[in-house]
Parts: structure tokens; C-alpha cells; sequence
């Protein structure tokens, strides 16, 4: 935005010519005016009510303007913070990890496995039918297969591979992150999927005729040229694990935390405040790690 | 407001006038509006009720406008989001339903005013757990919140409860029960009989505990007590060492894998019983009664230690006066006059007038439900649902059983803040 800003407004002649010209040069301002009113009522502002109420005190009911650091002191100073952020980043890289391996394959298939393009828009299609049901019943459903009476126990049990349920199914980290995986690869496979598409296929072709196995066309080509896709898909997964809360609470049976949990947990006793100091925080590392997945990958040369 | 009034009215340049001059009133705060009664003896009457117990009970609204002709808007939240509405928008409510211990932090800040007993037509006939604390002149007061510590003021200005009943009532009691540990009888292998056994090393991974730290450190309390770690001074306002002590059990507990799960919701607690996830945990009531009805065998097992109560009520929002005062007033007697008070009876909780009540139930109901007699016939819920077969007998039996064994009232703690931190800590652990 800012840079064509930027350009028009060099482009503008230099000089002014009374008042017919002087609309032409305020054009562009004009056109950046709505969304830059949107993303600084909707985002900047509300953002930076969470900063300012980070600081005021609280009792049950009431919160009260002040300057304090005490949110902060009591969100850094305590196990609980450490211990739970490590937790979602444990998570996250899991997560992360899983969708990225399954969603490039998925995407290298689609890409340069389905021939008619009609075909590839069909299968990229079906990929997206989970989405058409809400997040909530997608996860939920996971409760009844992977019960201890459930769908899995109770084939390996009638089948006899096993004499008791396995308990680890469900309300632990393994059931977080199956739960996670079938969410999110989707937003991975997108990306990676846009990438691999624009690939020009000459280059795989000069690679064949130089003499460059799968593998090293793969390693050499394919993947450098879809690291920005990878880049982008990464940033979604990891934001969206980083705010989860409801996956975690369900799937893990309230046993295990996750930042945006301990922030709900918060908001739910009116704690308002203490979730705004963590709310920050939070905001803080996810930024942290957007701006270094930034810097290991040009994600431009998508854009 | 307004736009109730407008609706019913239709608009004409004089009722426009006269409501918007109204709402102005209301806008403007307290006792402001007394000018105006002719306006709401003109227009139907709206209360507007929030709160965490019968809030959501459709059929009390319904009947409440066939019989008094008052609308009731009625707003269910979960309990924190009752206490702070309660305090910070006191004049968005008429009517405030809420437990005894949210009374507790909300009534000092001045937002309820105390009821006259003199209007109160049932007053008399409401039971003396409310009025002193005790059930029988021989029963002893049991720990927590009791309702009747905070149930009357001295004079209606005062902020501080009264030691002894007077002319001022902060809240007229509706709704109580006697919680306990929810088991499967088929799945437990044994008898139950003490809130110990849910640290039972055989229920390894087969137990839950619920997740409101409120309520949560209540059943774990009652559990050490049970278990013999500790002796607390008082379970409902615990020093920092008892809370200490008691989350560092749970942590314990937690970390060696004895709880499958920690519920939050209503739903959860039922799933995660009729599934057989879990076969002894905290409940209420209403989430045996769904287990059952899915043809799951469950019990709302009575414990040797007792009972942890809780209790609700009906409070009279500061800014009431005049025509909206008389009303709430009427509402108020309408609700303690038993139609109500035999609907949440025979849904499992207790009436607070259980005389009034009894007039609208048949003896077969009054019989099981009260009197812990052997149902003669199918027990219905109020719409209509078999609950219970005939030869059945409710579990814990009669309502000096139940309400009589009562350890420990739902309550709120001196170190209130502190307490919810340490939860978090066990949640997160």
C-alpha cells in the first residue's frame, strides 16, 4: 500500500495547477483512506486498548486505569506462563512439522501428479470439503473414533490386536495434535499447492536433460522454487496453533494448556487485564516468529 | 425498554414523547424515573432478569406472563460473568438471579436493594435453612457460604450482612441442592461411600473433576478432608497455606494420571459419563438425570462426608422503584407461591417454599422427590419426559436426607485471587 502510495504520488506532476489539479493528487490518498480507516478502527486501535488495559489494575468486577507492571511481573514471573508457552510451542512444531511433510506431498501430487487441469481443480476442491462444517464439529467428532469405547478401541479390541482400550487415544497430546493436523494442513497445502503450480515445467525439464535424478530435481529445483509457499502456509500454521484454545481444551480434556487457554481461563474470571498483559506477550513471540520466517524466506517472489 | 414499550403501544408522536422521556429517566439512574409510574401502569410490564440458575427456564417466563401478565427477558451467563454484570451494569438488570456466593461479592457494592419481609407474602413459609442455617433446630451450620450469613441487612442502606435475621432481606432463596460425586454403578466395581474413593487407584485415569475453580477446590477440599490430608479450619474460606496444600495434592494427583479429564461444561460432564470415559466424577444433578435418560446406568452416589450445597436467589436490582418496584414485589410472591417452586422439584432441585410448592405436585412426586419415598408410578420431568420408573428411589433419598448432610456451602474466599491462580497452576501443570 505504502508503496504505491509512494509512486503515484511521484508520479503526480510537481507542480500545482490551481484547484482541478489538486483532486487528482489527493486520488490516491483517497483510495488508501478506506482501508487504512478499517485497519486502524478494526486492528491498530483495539490493539492498542489491549496494550493500555494491560497496565490498569483489577478486582472481580471492575477494572481500574492505572499504570502497573504488576500483569506483566505476575505473567513473566510465574512457571505457569513458561511451562504453557512451552507447551504450544511444543505443538506448533509438531504441528507444524506433520502438516508441512503431508501438505507438500499432497500439493507435489496435485501439482505434478493429476494431469487436466480440470482435475486438479476437482481433487484441490475435495481437499477443501471438511471446511464446509465449522471447526468445532470437525474436532468434536474426533471424541467418539478415539475414545476408550470408541471407533479404534473397539475395531483393535473385536479384531484382538489388543485386550484393553488404548488410553492414550484420546484427552492427551497425541488426540491435540491429530485433532491440529486435520485442521490446518489444508492451510498449508494451499500455498505450497500456488507455488508449485507456477513452477515452469522447462526447468525441470533442463534439469532431466542435464542429467539430474528425481531426487536431486526434488532437492535442487522443486523445493527452493516452493519455499515461499512453504513460508506462507508456515505462518498460518504456527499463528493459528500458537491461538488455539478450543482444540486444546476439548481434545486434551482440560488437562493440558496453551497460551490462548490460559488467556481464556483468564477472561472467563474477568481477569481482563492479566489477559491483555499475556494477550501482548503472546503477540510479541508470534511476531518474533512471523519476522523470522521472514527473513530465512523471501516470501515476495509469491506476491 | 423503549423498544418493548413501542412495539406494544404502536407509535404516535405523543407515546414516543412520553417513553422517550421515560428511558431518559431510566438513562439518568436511580429513583429518577418516579415521576412517571402512569407510564408503566399504562404499558405492560417488562422485567429484565439475568443470572446463572432458572435464568434459562422458558416455561417460568411463559407462565409468569399467563399468570401476572409481567414479560420476564430472561439472560443465562455462566457464574464470573453474573457477578461482574451484576456490579458494573446495575442498571441493565430488574431482577438478579444468582448463587449466594456471588451475593456475597456483589451485594457491597451497592447495586441490590434489601427486601421489606413485610410484602413478602410467603415469607413465613420459606425453610429455615435460609432464615438460620439450620434445617432442624438440631442440625449444625455447615461450612462456606451459608445462605442465611449473608441473607439480611440491619437497615436497606447497610453494605454489611446482619448476624441475625431482620426486616431486610438481601435475596429471596428459589433454587438449592445437595451436590455429591456422580458414579457408574456398572462400571465401579464397588461401593462408593466417601468422596476418598475417587482417588482410588482403580479409577486411575476413570476420574474427573470439574474445572470452575470455585466449585473445583470445593470437591477437592471435601476429598482431602475425606482422604485424612488435611483438616481445614473452614473449606469455604481457606488460608493460603490450606490452598497451597490442597493444590499441590491435586497437582500430585494430576501428574500420576488419575483424572481422565477436567469438565467445564454442563454437556461435557454428561458426555463424558455415558461414554464410560469416566466412571466417578463431580456433577450436578440435571447431568445425572441426562446420563440416566440415555439408558446409561448412573447414580448420584451419597457420601459419608456429605454434602457441598449451593443455593440461589432472586434480588431486587438497586435502581427498582414505584410501578417497577410493586412489580417485582408481585413477581417475586408469584414465584415463592409454588407453581414454580414444584417445577424445580421435580427437576431435582429444591424449592425454597417447599410448603407452596407442594400444592402444585401430585403425592406420587411429592412422595419421591421430597419425601424419598419409592415412585408409585413413571416420575415425569416438567416437559413431559419419563425420568424415572415406578419402584424407584431417589438417590439420597428425602430432603432432610439430603439437605440435612449438608457439609459445605459453595462460597467465596478471603483469598479469592490467589486461589484462582494457583487452579490456573493446576490446570496447567
Amino acid at each position: 500500500m505504502a508503496v504505491m502510495i509512494e509512486d503515484t504520488t511521484a508520479a503526480a506532476p510537481a507542480a500545482s495547477r490551481g484547484r482541478s489539479a489538486r483532486l487528482p493528487r489527493m486520488a490516491p490518498y483517497l483510495q488508501a483512506l478506506p482501508l487504512t480507516l478499517i485497519l486502524g478502527l478494526f486492528l491498530l486501535l483495539p490493539i492498542i486498548m489491549i496494550a493500555v488495559v494491560s497496565f490498569w489494575d483489577y478486582d472481580f468486577a471492575m477494572m481500574y486505569p492505572d499504570f502497573m507492571t504488576l500483569n506483566y511481573e505476575e505473567t513473566l514471573g510465574s512457571w505457569v506462563t513458561w511451562k504453557t508457552y512451552l507447551n504450544t510451542l511444543k505443538y506448533a512444531v509438531l504441528v507444524w512439522a506433520i502438516t508441512l511433510f503431508t501438505g507438500f506431498w499432497v500439493a507435489y501430487f496435485l501439482a505434478f501428479y493429476v494431469r487436466t487441469t480440470g482435475m486438479q481443480m476437482v481433487l484441490f476442491l475435495v481437499c477443501t470439503v471438511p471446511f464446509l462444517t465449522s471447526n468445532i464439529i470437525r474436532m468434536i467428532s474426533w471424541i467418539p473414533v478415539l475414545g476408550r469405547n470408541g471407533l479404534v478401541n473397539s475395531m483393535l479390541i473385536e479384531g484382538g490386536f489388543i485386550s484393553a482400550p488404548i488410553e492414550w487415544l484420546l484427552y492427551s497430546d497425541f488426540a491435540v495434535v491429530l485433532a491440529m493436523v486435520h485442521l490446518y494442513t489444508l492451510f498449508i497445502v494451499v500455498p505450497i499447492f500456488n507455488t508449485l503450480m507456477r513452477i515452469d515445467r522447462s526447468l525441470i525439464e533442463a534439469a532431466r536433460d542435464a542429467g539430474a535424478s528425481d531426487w536431486q530435481i526434488l532437492w535442487n529445483v522443486i523445493i527452493p522454487l516452493a519455499k515461499p509457499g512453504m513460508a506462507i502456509g508456515t505462518i498460518f500454521v504456527v499463528t493459528l496453533v500458537m491461538a488455539d484454545f478450543s482444540t486444546v481444551q476439548v481434545m486434551s480434556g482440560g488437562q493440558s494448556a496453551s497460551v490462548a487457554l490460559m488467556m481464556k481461563n483468564q477472561m472467563s474470571l474477568m481477569q481482563y487485564p492479566a489477559a491483555a498483559a499475556n494477550a501482548v506477550v503472546l503477540l510479541a513471540v508470534v511476531l518474533l516468529m512471523v519476522a523470522g520466517i521472514l527473513r530465512v524466506v523471501d516470501i515476495r517472489k509469491e506476491l | 425498554m423503549t423498544e418493548n414499550t413501542e412495539k406494544k403501544t404502536g407509535i404516535t408522536r405523543r407515546t414516543l414523547l412520553k417513553t422517550g422521556t421515560a428511558a431518559a429517566g431510566l438513562a439518568a439512574g436511580s429513583g429518577a424515573i418516579t415521576g412517571f409510574p402512569h407510564i408503566w401502569a399504562q404499558n405492560p410490564i417488562t422485567l429484565r432478569q439475568f443470572g446463572t440458575g432458572v435464568s434459562n427456564l422458558n416455561a417460568v417466563a411463559q407462565k409468569c406472563k399467563e399468570d401476572l401478565g409481567i414479560t420476564l427477558e430472561m439472560t443465562a451467563m455462566d457464574s464470573d460473568a453474573a457477578a461482574q454484570r451484576a456490579v458494573t451494569q446495575p442498571d441493565s438488570y430488574d431482577i438478579a438471579d444468582v448463587e449466594y456466593w456471588i451475593l456475597k461479592k456483589v451485594f457491597p457494592a451497592g447495586v441490590i436493594q434489601p427486601m421489606d419481609v413485610s410484602k413478602l407474602k410467603y415469607y413465613d413459609k420459606i425453610v429455615p435453612l435460609f432464615i438460620t442455617g439450620k434445617l432442624n433446630p438440631e442440625s449444625e451450620i455447615a461450612q462456606g457460604t451459608a445462605p442465611h450469613t449473608v441473607g439480611f441487612v440491619e437497615k436497606p442502606e447497610d453494605k454489611a450482612f446482619a448476624k441475625e435475621p431482620t426486616q431486610w432481606l438481601t435475596m429471596v432463596p428459589t433454587i438449592y441442592n445437595a451436590d455429591t460425586l456422580g458414579i457408574r454403578p456398572d462400571l465401579v466395581g464397588r461401593e462408593i461411600t466417601s468422596w476418598a474413593d475417587i482417588m482410588d487407584p482403580a479409577y486411575k485415569g476413570k476420574s474427573a473433576i470439574i474445572n470452575i475453580p470455585s466449585i473445583g477446590i470445593m470437591d477437592a477440599a471435601m476429598i482431602m478432608e475425606a482422604m485424612g490430608e488435611i483438616k481445614y479450619g473452614d473449606k469455604g474460606n481457606m488460608t493460603k497455606e490450606e490452598i497451597d496444600k490442597t493444590i499441590e495434592f491435586l497437582i500430585k494427583a494430576k501428574q500420576s494420571g488419575q483424572f481422565r479429564a477436567f469438565w467445564k461444561t454442563f454437556d461435557e460432564s454428561v458426555n463424558l459419563m455415558s461414554s464410560g470415559e469416566v466412571v466417578i466424577q463431580s456433577m450436578w444433578s440435571p447431568a445425572v438425570a441426562a446420563v440416566r435418560s440415555k439408558g446409561v446406568p448412573c447414580v448420584y452416589q451419597p457420601l459419608k462426608e456429605g454434602y457441598r450445597a449451593w443455593g440461589g436467589g432472586l434480588g431486587l436490582a438497586k435502581h427498582l422503584s414505584g410501578a417497577k418496584l410493586d412489580a417485582a414485589y408481585e413477581y417475586v410472591n408469584w414465584y415463592t407461591s409454588g407453581w414454580v417452586g414444584a417445577y424445580l422439584n421435580r427437576q431435582g432441585y429444591y424449592s425454597a417454599c417447599m410448603e407452596t410448592a407442594k400444592q402444585y405436585m401430585s403425592e406420587d412426586e411429592w412422595g419421591f422427590w421430597v419425601e424419598g419415598k419409592p415412585a408409585q408410578g413413571d416420575i415425569l420431568s416438567p416437559d413431559g419426559q419419563v425420568m424415572e420408573k415406578a419402584g424407584t428411589v431417589r438417590d439420597g433419598g428425602s430432603f432432610d436426607d439430603r439437605m440435612g448432610k449438608v457439609s459445605c456451602w459453595n462460597s467465596v474466599m478471603d483469598e479469592d485471587r490467589y486461589m484462582v491462580r494457583r487452579w490456573n497452576e493446576f490446570i496447567a501443570a
